[in-house]
């Protein structure tokens, strides 16, 4: 059948060789029609006539291209002005424009458990909309991988890793290691009190990330290298992304079929309460401790951990 | 109209600042000072945002009572959104940045029309 299938398509073919050819063989005709061409703009532009009408309208192309952006400029901060003129006096409330907020504030604490309606707003109401930032950060660290990472075995690197090691300076290397853990403290308080005080994943991950770019600027890249390695930043990222996306498919699932949610509110106030709000900051901070140190160590020296 | 505009004087400055970072960015031809300019441009953003959910003589968002009225407490929405948009700068100048030294790696400079002009050269080489 195949065979069949086969010669019939070769049969078919025998009479276009020509066209799917498709080496290129030189012409010798076209490179001549171009040697010509370019004489003959070399000629054009050796012509001093020639030289100051260039001249001449590149600086009109930069006068014109001056005058378009001042107006545009002018024009596009005119038009705002007017419009903030036209707006709700500043500190004052807005009723049209308050009320989703107001249903928020109202209901918020009974239908997420969080104390703090921000946190219950982005993590239950808006879940999915923070399950979107969380891979923009993701792609960004993927995206600076692809265009910076330059790999461990080149020897500039070697060559950079010993200029830029610091470890060697006691009083910078101590206070580093003295700090480290403090910093880690707090942002793991962070992170777990977001549901009850401002701060949440977000600022929280940001705050462990700058620990360990703390650690990693004052004690050397080798003492981060041997905690956070690429596999591991690879698998906690994972994790954390895989996570999210399930436990917050799940809820909608069940949301979406009226089915009654498993997941229990807890009172309101207490540390393990507001359903899956805390497990999503610490997958949140995860995420963005990975891309925060990520991003520092590729900008640095073009590879995370060994990798 | 121009009481509005001095009583709104935070999103006044938020407008001016995103004007400024519009104006860096056609203006330098420099790669970071764009950059720079899309960052302010960014900021002028927050600023708006955050000014246009204060209101005066109301709490943070955190309830601390069992039936919450909505007139105690801010708009919590802009905050969501400022949250967002930080993050999403973030990413996008990291982007950016990473791309600008590809750049300079390759062309040894940062300045736009030159790298422009080197292009056009490298594709007439090409052909």
């Amino acid at each position: 059948m195949r065979e069949s299938v086969r010669s019939w398509f070769r049969e078919e073919l025998s009479g276009m060789e020509e066209f799917l050819d498709t080496e290129e063989k030189p012409d010798a005709s076209r490179v001549e029609r171009k040697s010509a061409v370019r004489r003959w703009e070399e000629q054009l532009l050796s012509n001093p006539q020639m030289q100051r009408e260039i001249q001449r309208r590149q600086q009109r192309y930069h006068t014109i291209y001056r005058l378009v952006a001042v107006l545009s400029c002018v024009l596009f901060g005119l038009v705002m002005l007017y419009m903030i003129a036209h707006m709700p006096h500043y500190g004052f409330a807005n009723p049209r424009a308050d009320e989703v907020a107001s249903r928020y504030l109202e209901e918020g604490l009974k239908e997420t458990g969080a104390v703090n309606i921000v946190a219950g707003m982005i993590l239950d109401y808006r879940a999915f909309d923070t399950l979107g930032e969380s891979f923009v950060l993701f792609t960004g660290l993927v995206c600076s991988l692809i265009l910076l990472r330059v790999g461990a075995r080149n020897p500039a690197t070697l060559k950079h890793d010993q200029y830029f090691d610091t470890s060697s300076d006691a009083i910078l290397h101590k206070i580093g290691v003295l700090v480290f853990p403090a910093i880690i403290v707090f942002g793991i308080y962070v992170i777990f009190n977001g549901h009850l005080s401002p701060g949440g994943g977000f600022s929280g991950g940001t705050i462990l990330g700058s620990a360990m770019i703390i650690l990693s600027a004052s004690a050397g890249f080798g003492t981060t290298d041997r905690i956070f390695t690429y596999k591991r930043l690879n698998l906690m990222t994972f994790a954390a992304l895989g996570f999210y996306s399930l436990a917050k498919g799940f809820v909608f699932f069940i949301g979406a079929n009226g089915m009654h949610n498993p997941i229990p509110k807890g009172v309101p106030g207490a540390l393990l309460s507001g359903g899956l709000i805390l497990p999503l900051n610490i997958a949140v901070g995860l995420v963005v401790a990975c891309t925060m140190y990520g991003f520092y160590s590729l900008f640095e020296r073009g590879r995370i951990g060994h990798a | 109209m121009l009481d509005t505009l001095l009583s709104n004087y935070q999103e006044a400055v938020a407008m001016i600042l995103f004007v400024i970072g519009f104006a860096t960015l056609l203006f330098q031809r420099n790669l970071i000072r764009k950059l720079i300019g899309m960052n302010i441009m960014d900021a002028g953003l927050f600023l708006f945002l955050t000014s246009l959910g204060y209101i005066n003589g109301r709490k943070p968002p955190i309830i601390e009572v069992q039936e919450a009225v909505a007139d105690t407490y801010i708009n919590p929405v802009p905050s969501g959104l400022v949250l967002t948009g930080i993050v999403v700068s973030v990413s996008v100048t990291a982007v950016m940045l990473s791309l600008s030294i590809r750049l300079y790696k390759r062309y040894h400079t940062l300045d736009m029309d030159e790298i422009y002009a080197m292009t056009l050269k490298e594709r007439e080489e090409q052909d």
